[in-house]
């Protein structure tokens, strides 16, 4: 027994064809066995893999649910009219129009853009396509690092030194508002738009530079004419996901904005925009109150801008392939 | 060289070129003439596609290179201060390996050199695009398209639309790197016939890895090896009844 059991690997010996079958199907196991495990194993990870999306979704759907059930209780007392177009914020005395901070919100995002696009724009071009490689090598981790401080730092560095320097610039006696935020956004977004920008540029193919260059343009007539066209998909890519950034960030403009319910139609004039009312009020209502009604609204109003650029910028994405 | 047809556009007289260490041209001298096509033929890595990206300044472009000696196309020595590269590069145009259009449309591309050059009258592009595009027998194929994305085209069509794009900044010298290697033999074909209609308006200088199109299509044929000018003479000459064994060999298939 031993000895047979030796021989097959010591001698070396050729397999007979009916040989090498039989040690195949014995050594695969048992046939029915195998099988079963198998389809079970396969299974079982693909319920698995589907249980894991569908929780997924659960999550995003019971969290807009969650959110528009309550912001919903608020057209009980106030009206859509109200609620939107009203540009009194006094809870104490039953108003609850939400219009300034709606307003504070998409101005306060718009004037970030403004300030942001155009610099990020010149930041990307210039680490892209003038910069020498060891200054890129230095400046491209900078911004990465710069992606990933704190928004409260910002805030705090904002207050303690952007504000006293908008008031000795301009005179103002305060210096909160929209423009500090605005401010503070912007250098909070800006390593974003520009590395994102920047890498979409420099993932424009040579032989477009080469055939602009060969047609006798210069290097800034390719940049502007070629090179940023052919990364425009990137470039508005780069722009939504500032956006959102600034949409949503809370606790950098709560720290220099002043939380006042008033209009922000002055730079210099203490504001509020929707993040940043509902993290001052929320801690101090009442549970089953409009007043908390109204701000969980405001939270789905927010929820809903940032899922709609978010699908605009998977819509981008999307056409970036197609090209 | 007693053989050059016509009158010399391009002088190219003792030309080094190195990349870094690398001596890539040595003491390349060579008359290319007007209004003919001159191919550069030679195993890869000889220099032949250096020595064309010299004439319109495209190796100014790769970090360490070095030049040295003189190439003076219509007189004017290329590499000195008087001539902007720039200008140097609409007097010579270039077609690359891989067909290379902008992703704009059609008419874009055409119409992008002339803008470059100052030129806004619709008027006026349209019909440079129209006769480009003539020149490089695409008209018919795509005049009703003119606003859809080039990308759209097949690779034969992508590259007659650069050749129409490089005609259309109006150069007397065109450049052909390799320009059919990308395409199908049809398509190959039909830049080959382009190439023989164009070179009554254009000097035509060509880089093939592929004899039989050298012999096919041009006028004069220049041999590369290792940097170095082997043989220059009329293409017939040169296929039939080659000076230097290095040549026969190399165009009887014996390397390369």
């Amino acid at each position: 027994m031993v000895m047979s059991m030796m021989e097959v690997p010591n001698s070396g010996t050729v397999y007979s064809s009916e040989e090498l079958g039989r040690s195949l199907e014995s050594s695969s196991g048992k046939t029915f066995g195998r099988r079963a495990r198998l389809a079970f194993y396969n299974r079982t990870f693909k319920i698995v893999c589907i249980a894991s999306a569908v929780f997924v979704c659960l999550i995003l759907f019971s969290i807009l649910f969650l959110m528009g059930r309550t912001g919903i209780l608020t057209f009980e007392t106030v009206s859509l009219k109200t609620f939107f177009f009203s540009t009194d914020w006094v809870p104490e005395n039953e108003q609850y129009g939400a219009f300034v901070f709606i307003f504070g919100t998409i101005a306060l995002t718009l004037l970030t853009m403004l300030i942001s696009v155009p610099l990020s724009l010149l930041i990307a071009i210039f680490l892209s396509e003038m910069t020498p490689a060891w200054l890129k090598n230095a400046l491209r981790p900078v911004l990465d690092l710069l992606v990933g401080i704190p928004s409260v730092v910002y805030g705090f560095l904002g207050l303690t030194i952007l504000i006293p320097m908008l008031r000795s610039l301009t005179g103002t006696s305060l210096g909160d508002g929209i423009l500090a935020a605005g401010i503070v956004l912007t250098i909070m977004v800006l390593p974003t738009i520009s590395r994102i920008t920047d890498d979409s540029i420099v993932a424009v193919p040579k032989k477009f530079r080469d055939a602009s260059y060969a047609l006798g343009s210069t290097r800034f007539q390719t940049i502007v004419r070629v090179v940023i066209p052919a990364a425009r998909s990137g470039i508005m890519y780069a722009v939504i996901l500032g956006m959102a950034r600034a949409i949503g960030e809370t606790m950098a403009v709560v720290m220099v904005i002043g939380n006042t319910p008033q209009l922000a139609d002055a730079l210099f004039k203490p504001t509020s925009v929707l993040t940043s009312n509902i993290v001052m009020q929320i801690p101090n209502v009442p549970f089953d109150s409009t007043w908390n009604y109204a701000l969980y609204m405001m939270g789905f109003i927010l929820l809903l801008i940032s899922l709609i650029m978010i699908i605009a910028v998977r819509l981008i994405q999307g056409k970036g392939v197609k090209q | 060289m007693q053989t050059i047809a016509s009158q010399t556009l391009i002088d190219i007289h003792k030309l080094n070129l190195y990349y870094g260490t690398f001596h890539a041209l040595k003491n390349v001298t060579m008359d290319i003439p007007q209004k003919a096509i001159t191919a550069f033929i030679g195993p890869s890595g000889c220099g032949k596609s250096t020595l064309l990206r010299t004439l319109n300044r495209m190796n100014d472009m790769i970090p360490n290179t070095r030049i040295e000696g003189k190439i003076t196309i219509g007189g004017a020595d290329i590499y000195s201060k008087e001539v902007d590269v720039e200008t140097l590069r609409k007097k010579v145009g270039m077609v690359f390996q891989q067909p290379n259009p902008f992703p704009k449309s059609i008419y874009d591309n055409v119409a992008y050199g002339p803008r470059l050059h100052g030129i806004r009258s619709k008027q006026k592009l349209d019909e440079i695009v129209e006769t480009s595009l003539r020149s490089a027998v695409l008209w018919d194929e795509v005049k009703d398209y003119l606003k859809r994305s080039a990308l759209s085209l097949s690779g034969g069509q992508q590259q007659r639309l650069c050749i129409a794009r490089a005609i259309a900044v109006n150069p007397d010298v065109l450049l052909m790197d390799e320009a059919t290697s990308a395409l199908d033999p049809i398509s190959t074909l039909k830049i080959e016939e382009l190439a023989q209609e164009l070179k009554d308006k254009y000097t035509i200088v060509m880089v093939t890895h592929n004899m039989h199109q050298a012999a096919r299509v041009s006028n004069q044929t220049v041999f590369f090896l290792n940097g170095e000018v082997v043989e220059f003479s009329d293409t017939e000459k040169l296929f039939s009844n080659p000076r230097d064994q290095r040549t026969e060999d190399y165009i009887s298939g014996r390397f390369g």
